[in-house]
């Protein structure tokens, strides 16, 4: 056996072991989704998800999610939802709202394991679900120390 | 003497200010850390501001005045000399044991908090290093212990924030190493630090014994590090990642 | 008690939307460090945070958080409120190991 073979196979394998687990986190945010939406569609826009694209210290991140919304008692957004790919658990934060409010934004600061998808939802009053999803790479500290 | 000591202390500063290429560790930082320390209201080190603020109230206001303002300019000429120890003493030293007969633990809660309030008052001003003719032996020792290799990787740290700053280690930016901002909020610990936390994790990180808390090489090190920072402005409390 | 900062607005014009932004400090211990002598460090969080604004009429949860181990420590939260009248604004922290902590504040509203 060419030891090209053997470096093709080899690379082969490690790559499948890297796909699978990304897969079995994508299904779980999947889920964590769609159990936030509780059975009414998902659909793309009306959120924004305000987030450095490269962060240096993974320990503490500033988001802010903004929802376009007039926020009167008819239509406004009643939940905001933050959920995560690769931390040990795909729930961040999810917040109450209501038009009280006023304006549908909030801001918190929140932890990312490892470069991940992560995805802001926003809940109406009528049910509908609206979503973003921003790709985040984390950048670890250089010098590990205990 | 004086004279001397005052003439080495802006050779030192003037090095180091030719054409000011000297850069604070928040000139390194991503926009999003910087905003977190631009904005008080948001600044997680606040919290500890906050604290300091009612433990001057509580110990420091009967002799003190309630206005912490009369402690402005103070952090920026610390490390002083101690007459009592004829050493060098840091502002978390003095702060720790004065007026105390239990002293505030080094690196505690409350200790952190009480230097953030005072340090806080000297906020926007430059770094001022006394030209106290005495300083002078432990400055030079602090700058050896700058420039020594230590450690199982033998690196010195003039290595590293001279030779090497502005490169990138990993995915951060290697700073100069001024301390602009302590006691400041550290994003990897994700809570407030003295300078002499972060100079015991830079030696871990060169797999360095680190020097004890409170070690009189720490105290002639941060000596050294305010004199190659002199006239920088005084960032307390700020935040790093 | 933990130290809280709560900056906000002191008056208000009816109808203006505020922007309140909060900090805590607590350290948010996720249960999945493990600690200098390799032991897994028990969990801490703040599971919850509320706003409640009252206006003289009445006592209104204007804003809620239910927050996990991926928040940060020191916990940051902002958002807003419309300032419906002059009242007292109620915050409540509360989580793991029975902590609980509530700050109020005043908004006069013209």
């Amino acid at each position: 056996m060419k030891r090209r073979d053997v470096i093709g196979a080899a690379a082969g394998l490690v790559g499948s072991v890297w796909v699978r687990s990304a897969t079995a986190d994508a299904d779980e945010l999947a889920a964590a989704v769609a159990a936030f939406a509780g059975g009414a569609p998902v659909r793309a826009g009306r959120v924004e998800f305000d987030i450095a694209p490269l962060v240096e210290n993974g320990n503490t991140v500033p988001v802010t999610v903004r929802v376009q919304s007039p926020m009167t008692d008819a239509d406004h957004v009643k939940a905001i939802a933050i959920f995560n790919q690769r931390n040990p658990q795909r729930d961040v934060a999810n917040f109450s709202l209501g038009p009280r409010a006023g304006r549908a934004t909030v801001s918190t600061r929140i932890r990312l394991a490892a470069s991940q998808q992560l995805v802001a939802m926003a809940k109406m009053n009528d049910g509908s679900c609206w979503s973003r999803t921003v790709d985040v790479l984390v950048t670890l500290a250089a010098c590990v120390e205990p | 003497m004086k004279r001397l000591v005052s003439l080495l202390l802006a050779l030192v500063a003037m090095h180091a200010l030719a054409a000011d290429a000297r850069r604070s560790g928040y000139d390194d930082m991503s926009l999003q850390v910087q905003a977190m320390q631009r904005d008080d209201a948001v600044n997680p080190a606040m919290l500890w501001v906050k604290e300091g603020e009612a433990m001057w109230a509580r110990d420091c206001a009967r002799c003190h005045g309630d206005d912490a303002t009369s402690m402005r300019g103070v952090a920026a000429r610390y490390p002083a000399f101690d007459a009592a120890s004829q050493r060098p003493i840091t502002l978390s030293q003095r702060l720790a044991s004065h007026q105390r007969t239990t002293p505030l633990a080094l690196e505690s809660d409350a200790l952190l908090s009480l230097e953030s309030y005072v340090a806080f008052q000297s906020r926007g001003l430059p770094i001022a290093p006394p030209a106290d003719p005495r300083l002078q032996p432990f400055r030079e020792r602090g700058e050896q212990l700058y420039r020594r290799r230590i450690g199982q990787l033998d690196f010195s740290c003039a290595q590293c924030h001279d030779e090497h700053a502005g490169q990138h280690l990993g995915g951060s930016t290697i700073p100069q190493a001024h301390p602009t901002g302590y006691p400041m909020y550290r994003l990897e610990w994700q809570g407030m630090a003295s300078l002499q936390r972060r100079l015991r994790s830079c030696m871990n990180g060169v797999r360095a014994e680190p020097f004890a808390y409170g070690a009189p090489e720490l105290v002639e090190l941060e000596l050294y590090l305010n004199a190659r920072a002199a006239g920088m402005r005084i960032e307390t409390p700020a935040v790093r990642p | 008690m933990a130290r809280a900062l709560i900056t906000m607005p002191t008056t208000a014009k009816r109808g203006d939307v505020i922007e309140i932004r909060t900090l805590i400090a607590h350290p948010m211990e996720t249960g999945y460090r493990a600690g200098a002598d390799g032991a897994i460090v028990p969990r801490n969080l703040i599971r919850r945070f509320t706003c409640h604004y009252n206006d003289g009429r009445d006592e209104v949860q204007v804003f809620g958080a239910e927050l996990f181990p991926a928040v940060a420590a020191n916990p940051f939260i902002a958002f807003s409120t419309v300032a419906t009248a002059s009242g007292t604004l109620r915050f409540t922290w509360s989580g793991d190991q029975g902590f609980t902590q509530t700050e109020t504040t005043s908004l006069t509203v013209t």
